[in-house]
């Protein structure tokens, strides 16, 4: 059975399709990157998937959960962790306190304990803090650990989003345009914390990316789409060869 | 300039930041303890105001400085705070029952008007929680049965326990007990999971959203813990003002108390304790000087509304932080002296937001 399945999903938004009957399947420990001219849905398959935007059909299953339907609060806590295509972070919070909102779906606490910060919540706020603390040193975050996030440069904010991705622990990662804003040596790192990320803690990557360096560097297979519809569907290379997606791109 | 070293995460959570800042908090708590044997019966009941508008500056700051949520109804809240506390101990209620009723009351109140916040944002819900407090305002007037209507009600002593409190130190310190205890659950609150889940809210609620952060729960919880928290400091204030009238809970009074956590500085629990400092301190300041300008402008009416005006303006023109924003900026020239720079304060550019979602 596959990780991760999306039946026919579509959204339609009045009288324009933005995504019409997309499937595709993803296997686990698989990076798997949507790439496709700009407007062709790529951002609001990902809006679908992470439940932000309802579908109007479809079904997505995730490791034999059904996610169609769920309240989009839920799917953080059903395994699916995201980026944003134009960074949104908590900006006037400090990098732990974004890190640690990517905790959320971890802690239960009643509001008693949290009024008179009992000692059970303080324990679980260390432990929190361990956890995070493991983020922070996979990715190089130290340095920045206490700082505002609305000071920080662009680049470094991207990495902050990836970390409070990878605090919810989730088993699918949903990255929107990992690199776009990045210079070449951040893109360079972007590209060995995606293997990092896939190798080490074993989690899945969807991505959707136009810089096809780093989607050839990284992705086991790649989707094109166009206007809604799939194109192609195979290796980076495959896709890149494929007459349509060269006449999506390009024109004929 | 000091700098922190953490070792331990138990740092983190501390309630001050080092003992440094400690030491500052025990010298303003026992030069509060002491005020009572200094100070006159004057200056003490402005002690006491200066306590109560804290205490509705942290409800509201709470909402609105780290929800995100605008609020122009905080006066209602404060109304049923208040109303109910003078029913409650008209009739033989000791505080220790009839403050915590209003508490629940006006958080139950905030409940209710925290539905359309689920819907509504920014303007929008500034008008919708307006039209609460006019609602409150017009029940007030009407209902006179309970109320007393226009002509309004006396509030009898207040009772703690058993006994009748005399006015004047022992409502002092209650104030005082008051302010430590909700300071505290506050800033407990803004170092536990729901107070981040809050400023989640307040900064994204798209990727709070995304973050597991049910947007309508803590959306819902925030204007609770704030009304009830206005509530209590409603049920405070029927005791300092010894009589209730439904003109003392009218749009205007939300208007302030909105201008006190702006004025004090948004998204931080100082700033509230600044604005009420300034809000009580400022018609004060106004009143002594007054004796000494030529009555052509001494007499005008409308001199501290123009005054207050004036000043709100100013701070939101120049001092988006408030008066907390400017003592940071005070306290890093001094820290850093002669290493700071005009430019440090100066706004990042913010950059462009994915669509928000209708």
């Amino acid at each position: 059975m596959d990780f991760f399945k999306v039946e026919n999903i579509s959204k339609r938004f009045g009288g324009l399709t933005a995504v019409d009957k997309v499937s595709f399947e993803v296997s686990k420990g698989e990076i798997f990157t949507i790439i496709g001219p700009n407007g062709a849905g790529k951002t609001t398959i990902f809006n679908l998937i992470s439940l932000i935007y309802p579908l109007s059909g479809g079904r997505i299953m995730l490791d034999g959960q059904d996610l169609t339907g769920m309240a989009s609060h839920r799917v953080g806590a059903a395994g699916v962790g995201r980026t944003f295509q134009n960074i949104e972070l908590f900006e006037h919070a400090t990098v732990l306190q974004n890190l640690l909102v990517g905790c959320h779906t971890h802690v239960r606490t009643n509001l008693v304990s949290e009024m008179l910060f009992l000692p059970g919540l303080r324990r679980k706020e260390v432990e929190l803090r361990e956890r995070v603390e493991t983020v922070i040193d996979f990715l190089n975050l130290q340095s920045v650990r206490d700082s505002l996030v609305n000071g920080l440069p662009y680049g470094v904010r991207k990495v902050v989003e990836l970390g409070r991705a990878l605090c919810m622990q989730p088993k699918l990662l949903l990255l929107d345009e990992p690199s776009s804003g990045l210079n070449t040596e951040e893109t360079d790192d972007m590209a060995f914390w995606i293997h990092d990320i896939r190798d080490q803690l074993g989690i899945t990557v969807l991505m959707v990316e136009h810089d096809m360096g780093l989607v050839s560097r990284v992705s086991d297979r790649v989707l094109a789409v166009a206007e809604g519809r799939p194109l192609a569907l195979g290796t980076p290379a495959e896709v890149q060869s494929h007459p349509a997606v060269m006449t999506a791109y390009l024109g004929k | 300039m000091r700098y922190i070293f953490k070792t331990h995460h138990r740092q983190d959570l501390q309630l001050f930041r080092d003992g440094f800042e400690a030491s500052w908090f025990l010298l303003l708590g026992a030069a509060l303890l002491v005020a009572p044997f200094v100070l006159g019966n004057y200056a003490l009941s402005l002690l006491s105001f200066i306590f109560i508008y804290s205490i509705v500056g942290f409800g509201l700051m709470l909402l609105t400085g780290f929800t995100g949520q605008m609020s122009l109804g905080h006066a209602a809240f404060f109304a049923v705070g208040a109303y109910t506390e003078a029913v409650l101990q008209a009739r033989g209620w000791p505080f220790v029952a009839s403050a915590p009723s209003a508490i629940l009351l006006a958080a139950a109140a905030g409940i209710v008007i925290g539905l359309p916040a689920l819907r509504l944002t920014g303007i929008y819900l500034a008008i919708a929680t307006m039209s609460f407090n006019f609602i409150v305002e017009e029940a007030l007037a009407r209902w006179e049965s309970v109320t007393g209507g226009n002509a309004g009600m006396a509030v009898p002593r207040i009772k703690l326990v058993t006994e009748s409190l005399p006015a004047g130190v022992p409502m002092y310190m209650l104030c005082l007990v008051c302010v430590v205890a909700v300071g505290l659950v506050v800033r407990n609150l803004l170092r536990s999971p729901s107070g981040r889940a809050f400023i989640a809210i307040r900064d994204s609620e798209v990727s709070a959203q995304s973050m597991g952060v049910n947007l309508a729960y803590y959306k819902t919880r925030s204007f609770a813990i704030s009304a009830g928290i206005t509530g209590l400091a409603g049920a405070l204030y029927a005791h300092q003002i010894k009589f209730l009238g439904p003109d003392q809970f009218t749009l205007l009074v939300s208007v302030e108390f909105l201008m006190m956590v702006v004025i004090g500085g948004m998204g931080s629990l100082h700033g509230a304790v600044l604005g009420a400092v300034f809000m009580i301190g400022l018609p004060e300041l106004i009143s002594r000087v007054k004796v000494l300008l030529p009555s052509a402008i001494a007499d005008q009416t409308g001199l501290n509304a123009v005054v207050f005006g004036v000043l709100t303006v100013l701070f939101v023109l120049f001092e988006p932080l408030g008066l907390f924003g400017r003592w940071v900026k005070i306290r890093t020239w001094f820290s850093l002296f002669p290493a700071y720079r005009k430019g440090m304060f100066k706004r990042q550019k913010s950059y462009a937001k994915s669509e928000r979602l209708a």
